[in-house]
């Protein structure tokens, strides 16, 4: 157990003592105690820095299952220690946060730090597992922390629908991830994914390839909601703001993100380009549908969940996209690799601005009741500094100079460009859609920042429609996203900072074949190139229409509702309730004959096609004995006696045939030389005829009335098949006899040594005695049953 | 239910006594000849039952004062100690043994714990039959 582990662990162990804290501190607020952890995380997870950054990875073992190769093996590379800084530092600032957004008084505050503290380990066990299985493990700890965060506040409906549904896709996502790992490890043998890198060849071109990369891939997009499973983000937004700003915007929202970069060292060399154009292809059209769908909503809070939608299209699609380096030269100025780069880049460009945006909306929801942008307005000289966060984060979404996000988007933009050049798994034809989709959506991600900003800070005043009175929040809530929008002012103007530190380790773990040592990202890029006339295109035509949104807003009026993935998704899952229900209906009808036709005609089926594919009936009369008269005798009165019971119009016939059957079987046994066995049927015929008639004598007088059966052709017809099916087994199986008895050994040592005569009772006691022992048992349960049936059901008729 | 079944209940009376001699000597051949613990088993429990016939059940349980049920479980308590005995001398569970032995009166007979176990089975099949009967026969 090494001080990883221990770190991985740490919040899960703290989280047990905070109902402690909660229980015996009740004037500190749970918060402050809980933010010591994440504080302290991220300062460890800061010296790994200048070890990373020269290139080398920490790997420390400990051993979990190693019979089947599951260690909790722990890696931390350039990609994972950009994940835990953004965790534990993103962590620290969003508690913060929570402890002066969640009352002291109002709300459970052990439970929600509980909830945070799982999900931030389960984060960190994600991105730092080397080996998946442990991964696996992790990533549904961080479903289902989520779940519960999301549903936090159980007692509304809108909570628990959306945890419910952000539950059942991860979940889906989740087990067909765990399908991929399990195709992998039959590819390579190993969960361990640096075992895997270097087995990477005999994974290429391995006939499980494709699925185990699609199992893998929908694990990747539902958790990153990717289209079309992008549904769930809009709707976890009843989360309460500090779990939006953190869970679906930084952390959960990116486990796809980390993982689709995780594996793309193994999947990118595919040859069929699949990958490219899923990676890339989903990725840019999330990209679109999310910053189409934001400008319609809202709700500031939908607003901003469709901006992560998108958001993490665009990442995604830079993975995709930078994917294709593989495919080409392995010189250290391949063209391509940009686009990785940018998306490492836009990665913590990201998590900086959604954070600081989300804590601002929370302020506002805070300070004025609502979230609806038709309510708010002019809040500029009432909220000055929020409104100055609003508009850095806003502005750096937007892809504007001189934040983050317009460094970021230019490299976006520069990857997209420069799909133009490549000339492989048609790209050479379809490539160009990847710019003018990804310029199109960067007018609306400008549009919708634009919405954000202005009809929320500027415009009148209107006190009215707001439930509370607005006012500047107080100054422990504006830490966190001011120390967020800080940084999105340092990496944009000092974006050098972070490229030898922690982009080209990063990028190098991505991309492992490549040397990323050189990077530089630059404001300006000269008049030549095309990112700049995209740019300012996005600006001037993203302006234009902003300030004609009313007009051309009916477009989306155009589109039917019904056809949403949201409609689908509510009309699937009563469907799938009716559908089952419908299903267990037809065949469950709740009566014996239904149940009992089943398992005849199965038995019919299995039996009589085994019969037919192995041509088993044979007819070998070698064995057979002389036929008696006695025997023809007997067997015409026991048929006589069963047509007797068949066709009977009255049950007392049928119950004295039965019993002229039975008294047959003992003459028969007489005549085959069995004595025991015919005493025994004798006596057991009177009983049991006995019983016939005393059930005879209870029936109800309503049922009473004599009637013969009605004849149903299908019953005739599988009682017929049963027949004819046990009679072609009896007789092949009599024809084949392949061994000689063993009742010779019987015959042989009935006297000596087991000191008897009669040689069936010395097999019932002696020889075989331990199945006597149990049939004496089933007798006397039999026996005890009725004695309780009887007699309870008479005690608890006096009862009721 | 009192009746007046003088002929019934005096052939009974001797009827019982022949058929529980058939029952013991079908119990105690059952090792050489057809017989055994089961059917000497039912056929007690038939003179019983003719017993039940003739007069009512009142009367047979002041005559016969066995709980069935214990008979049953003491059957069963029997066969499954004569098979578990055979573990104290260090021999496989159910390992039965015999000898021929001069007893008194009786003289040189051979006793065999075969007849051990097949005495629980027979305990057990009285037992049983006669609570079926006994328990259907008081329900109403």
């Amino acid at each position: 157990m090494s001080l990883l582990h221990i770190a991985i662990l740490s919040p899960f162990i703290f989280a047990i003592f905070i109902p402690f804290f909660y229980k015996g501190f009740k004037s500190i607020h749970t918060g402050w105690f809980t933010l010591i952890l994440p504080i302290v995380l991220f300062l460890y997870f800061l010296q790994f820095l200048p070890k990373v950054g020269g290139g080398s990875s920490v790997i420390e073992t400990i051993s979990w299952i190693p019979s089947l190769n599951i260690d909790f093996t722990v890696k931390v590379d350039g990609l994972s220690l950009l994940f835990a800084l953004l965790i534990t530092g993103i962590g620290s600032l969003v508690t913060l946060y929570s402890i002066y957004y969640l009352s002291k008084e109002k709300e459970q505050l052990n439970t929600f730090y509980v909830y945070l503290l799982l999900f931030m380990g389960a984060m960190l066990g994600v991105v730092l597992s080397d080996n998946l299985i442990v991964l696996y493990t992790f990533w549904e700890f961080t479903s289902f922390s989520s779940f519960f965060l999301i549903g936090y506040w159980f007692d509304r409906e809108k909570s628990r629908y959306g945890a419910q549904k952000s539950m059942l896709i991860t979940v889906f996502g989740g087990l067909s991830l765990l399908g991929g790992i399990i195709l992998l490890y039959i590819m390579t043998g190993t969960f361990r994914i640096s075992e895997m890198l270097a087995n990477v060849d005999a994974i290429v071109n391995h006939a499980l390839f494709i699925p185990a990369m699609i199992f893998i891939l929908l694990g990747a997009f539902t958790k990153s909601a990717q289209f079309p499973f992008h549904i769930w983000l809009p709707d976890a937004m009843e989360a309460p703001t500090p779990v939006s700003a953190y869970l679906h915007s930084a952390t959960m929202v990116k486990a796809g993100i980390y993982l689709v970069a995780r594996v793309s060292p193994i999947f990118a060399l595919d040859q069929s380009g699949l990958w490219i154009w899923l990676v890339g292809g989903i990725g840019i059209i999330t990209l679109f549908w999310g910053s189409f769908n934001a400008i319609k909503q809202t709700d500031l809070k939908a607003i901003l969940a469709f901006s992560t939608i998108s958001q993490l299209g665009l990442i995604m699609s830079l993975l995709g996209v930078g994917a294709a380096a593989l495919h080409y030269d392995y010189l250290d100025d391949n063209i391509f690799m940009v686009a990785i780069i940018a998306a490492v880049f836009h990665l913590i460009n990201h998590a900086t601005f959604k954070g600081s945006l989300f804590m601002v909306v929370g302020i506002i929801d805070h300070e004025t009741g609502t979230r609806d942008i038709r309510r708010l307005g002019g809040l500029m000289q009432i909220m000055p500094i929020t409104f100055t966060i609003a508009f850095i984060g806003a502005f750096s979404m937007a892809g504007i100079p001189p934040f983050n996000g317009f460094l970021s988007k230019e490299m976006f933009f520069t990857g997209m460009v420069r799909v133009l050049q490549m000339d492989i798994f048609h790209l050479e034809t379809l490539g160009f859609l990847f710019p003018l989709i990804a310029w199109v959506a960067s007018v609306f991600t400008f549009v919708y920042s634009m919405i954000v900003v202005w009809k929320t800070f500027a415009g009148k005043y209107q006190p009215d429609k707001l439930s509370k009175k607005a006012h500047e929040a107080p100054l422990g809530m504006l830490i966190s996203p001011v120390i967020l929008v800080s940084l999105v002012i340092i990496f944009g103007l000092f974006p050098n900072l972070l490229s030898d530190t922690i982009i080209a380790p990063a990028a190098q773990s991505i991309m492992p074949q490549f040397i990323f040592d050189d990077i530089h990202i630059s404001h300006w890029h000269g008049w030549k190139s095309p990112e700049l006339y995209m740019t300012i295109g996005v600006i001037v035509i993203g302006a234009l229409l902003y300030l004609t949104a009313a007009k051309w807003k009916r477009v989306y009026r155009l589109f039917p509702e019904k056809l949403t993935f949201n409609k689908l998704y509510d009309a699937l899952l009563p469907s799938l309730e009716t559908g089952s229900n419908l299903f267990i209906r037809s065949h469950m009808t709740g009566f014996l004959r239904s149940y009992l036709a089943y398992i005849f005609i199965f038995f019919i089926g299995i039996l009589g096609y085994t019969i037919w594919s192995k041509d088993a009936f044979t007819i070998n009369r070698a064995n057979t004995a002389e036929i008696g008269i006695y025997e023809i005798v007997l067997a015409l009165l026991i048929v006589i006696g069963c047509v007797t019971i068949i066709f009977a119009k009255s049950r007392l016939t049928s119950i004295i045939a039965l019993g002229a059957v039975g008294y047959t079987v003992s003459l028969f046994f007489v005549i085959f030389r069995a004595p025991d066995l015919a005493l025994t049927q004798l006596v057991i015929e009177t009983i049991s005829v006995a019983l016939f008639l005393l059930a005879f004598y209870h029936l109800p007088k309503k049922f009473r009335h004599e009637e013969s059966r009605r004849f149903k052709l299908n019953n005739a017809l599988i009682s017929i098949a049963v027949g004819v099916i046990v009679a072609l087994i009896a007789i092949s199986s009599y024809s084949t006899k392949l061994f000689d008895s063993i009742s010779k050994y019987y015959v042989e040592h009935t006297y000596d040594p087991a000191g008897g005569e009669n040689m069936v009772n010395v097999i019932l006691v002696d020889f075989r005695g331990f199945d006597t022992l149990f049939e004496i048992s089933v007798l006397s349960i039999a026996g005890l049953g009725i004695y309780g049936l009887i007699k309870l059901r008479m005690t608890r008729r006096k009862e009721g | 239910m009192k009746s007046s079944d003088v002929i019934l209940q005096t052939t009974s009376k001797i009827v019982f006594f022949v058929i529980l001699l058939f029952a013991i000597h079908l119990f105690f051949e059952g090792h050489y000849r057809p017989g055994g613990g089961f059917v000497g088993g039912l056929v007690t429990a038939g003179a019983i039952v003719l017993f039940l016939l003739a007069f009512d059940i009142k009367t047979v349980s002041i005559l016969l004062p066995f709980d069935y049920k214990w008979v049953t479980a003491i059957g069963l308590l029997i066969s499954i100690l004569t098979a578990a005995g055979s573990i104290v001398f260090n021999v496989p569970f159910f390992t039965h043994t015999y000898d021929h032995f001069h007893l008194p009166l009786i003289g040189e007979t051979s006793l065999h714990t075969a007849a051990l176990f097949d005495l629980g089975v027979y305990l057990v099949v009285v037992g049983v039959t006669m609570t079926i009967i006994q328990t259907i026969g008081e329900s109403e």
